[in-house]
């Protein structure tokens, strides 16, 4: 590992502008992405900020929103009454990532800036345009079992990992962040992750040293009926192969509303717009939701080895609405 | 640089090269090799210690963000010559074979039946409002919930028999 300079802060300004300050900064929450990737040299920041002494770590709960700091950990989040209770696809799609001790660890906002498992970006050997712009892609023609099928460019291919953020999409959270002269702002969950295009190495909408404080899910009573499902290679402890985030408002066995959000296939946390607009005004149906799964992957592109995944998501989506329609709300 | 860390109940002050991992701390700093390194990635919980009453990765924890925190390892765990019961637990339901997972499978277990009493759920839990119930508590529950664990030798059985064993234990007292 590079040696780096290590730094605690007691503000949210300060530990802003201690990495705005310097190219080569970097901000540490939980560690589970950044000290892993500081170990193979895929990350080499010069300055470490932990950010955990800034006092963003609490959960704040309203009538009409709960706001989660940046620090929370993802056990935190998956495990509090109100989150199970109000949006449990946001529980169940924490408890569906990583174990328990990376879940103790892992923060919200080292979650949303998680960066991908790809293979070859995290092989300094291999050629990684997210890791090093310009330098070509050795997932479009390798091994590319894992990779994404939605949101991908000739540039990069690399699947978004998150389970988390597959249900803060479907939420429509907002990300609040700070900078170092103290401006705020909110960036809505489905701006704030890029696909590649022309930019992979661009991954999210943030300033070098803007910070994270908290992320905001307003309240959404249909949301009671929401739900998560994964599919992978195994039981447990590993990344999705496809996901689906529904959120399903019936009244009685015709859909008021929809939302759909698909992780593991895409480049980003994908919320699957179109597809939601299908739904609205049918009948509750698997051939429904099955209507409203081919319009979701309709603009799939696969490569040699990751083509399942299209047939995969599609029945992901029918059967994350099914459970959806059946739940006890 | 130099960080203060409460281990076990004794604090000490580490003066550290910033890169050293909490697991190195522990190993190699402060003599307490019963904190296994096995993958060093954070993929098999070899490292696992409890820091704040959390089980957490060492090996993916820099010795300088644990300032001010507190610290079990298996060494802290049992109270003089009287194991733990989890420890007791491991033994006598021969929950291991060559015994390198086994320090962190003990810390990781102890948190996990006090997660189970705390009523959290995990991903296998059927509803997540539901608050989780010991006495219907299933195998497949216990191996979620370890799953962060490796086992080389597969001595999975006999482990999910050692929180049993444990989680019966509490409920009778």
């Amino acid at each position: 590992m590079k040696a780096f300079a290590f730094e605690r802060l007691a503000r949210a300004t300060d530990a802003a502008s201690a990495v705005a300050a310097r190219p080569g900064a970097m901000f540490l929450a939980g560690g589970t992405t950044l000290v892993d990737l500081m170990k193979v040299d895929v990350l080499t920041p010069e300055t470490v900020v932990d950010v955990r002494p800034l006092g963003l770590s609490s959960i704040d709960v309203s009538d009409d929103a709960i706001a989660i700091g940046a620090t929370v950990t993802n056990s935190q989040l998956a495990w509090h009454p109100v989150v199970r209770d109000r949006f449990p696809v946001l529980s169940e799609a924490i408890l569906s990532g990583a174990t328990t001790q990376i879940r103790n660890m892992a923060t919200v906002a080292g979650n949303i800036l998680q960066r991908t498992r790809c293979t070859y970006f995290r092989d300094v050997h291999a050629l990684c345009n997210r890791r090093q712009p310009g330098s070509g892609c050795d997932a479009v023609d390798g091994f590319n079992r894992g990779h994404a099928v939605l949101g991908v460019s000739e540039h990069c291919i690399a699947t978004h990992p998150s389970d988390m953020c597959v249900a803060m999409a479907v939420l429509d959270a907002d990300v609040y962040t700070v900078r170092r002269d103290g401006a705020t702002r909110s960036i809505p969950f489905r701006d704030f992750h890029l696909t590649p295009g022309d930019t992979p190495h661009v991954e999210v909408a943030l300033e070098h040293g803007e910070l994270i404080t908290q992320v905001v899910i307003s309240n959404l009573p249909a949301a009671r009926r929401s739900h998560y499902l994964k599919v992978r290679d195994r039981a447990s402890y590993e990344f999705a192969l496809a996901s689906a985030a529904v959120v399903l408002d019936l009244d009685g066995d015709t859909i008021r509303a929809a939302r759909l959000a698909l992780g593991g296939i895409a480049t980003k946390p994908w919320r699957a717009t179109e597809a939601e607009q299908s739904l609205t005004g049918r009948k509750a149906t698997d051939s429904t939701f099955r209507d409203a799964a081919e319009i979701a992957l309709a603009g799939a592109v696969a490569r040699q080895h990751n083509r399942f995944k299209i047939e995969l998501a599609k029945r992901a989506i029918v059967r994350a609405f099914a459970n959806a329609r059946e739940a006890k709300v | 640089m130099k960080t203060k860390i409460s281990v076990n109940n004794t604090t000490h002050e580490l003066a550290m090269d910033s890169r050293t991992t909490l697991l190195d701390a522990l190993r190699d700093v402060l003599g307490l090799t019963g904190t296994k390194k096995g993958c060093d990635q954070g993929a098999c919980g070899a490292c696992t210690v409890i820091v704040d009453g959390q089980r957490v990765l060492s090996c993916l924890t820099f010795a300088a963000a644990c300032e001010g925190q507190h610290v079990v390892t298996i060494e802290g765990l049992a109270k003089g010559e009287e194991l733990h019961p989890m420890q007791a637990a491991f033994l006598h339901c021969d929950a291991f074979q060559c015994g390198y997972c086994t320090p962190g499978q003990i810390l990781s277990a102890v948190c996990a039946v006090r997660e189970v009493h705390e009523g959290v759920p995990s991903h296998v839990t059927r509803d997540v409002r539901q608050t989780v119930n010991v006495a219907t508590l299933t195998d497949e529950e216990i191996r979620e919930r370890m799953s962060g664990n490796l086992c080389r030798c597969a001595a999975y059985p006999n482990i999910v028999a050692a929180l049993r064993q444990v989680l019966a234990e509490e409920v009778r007292s």
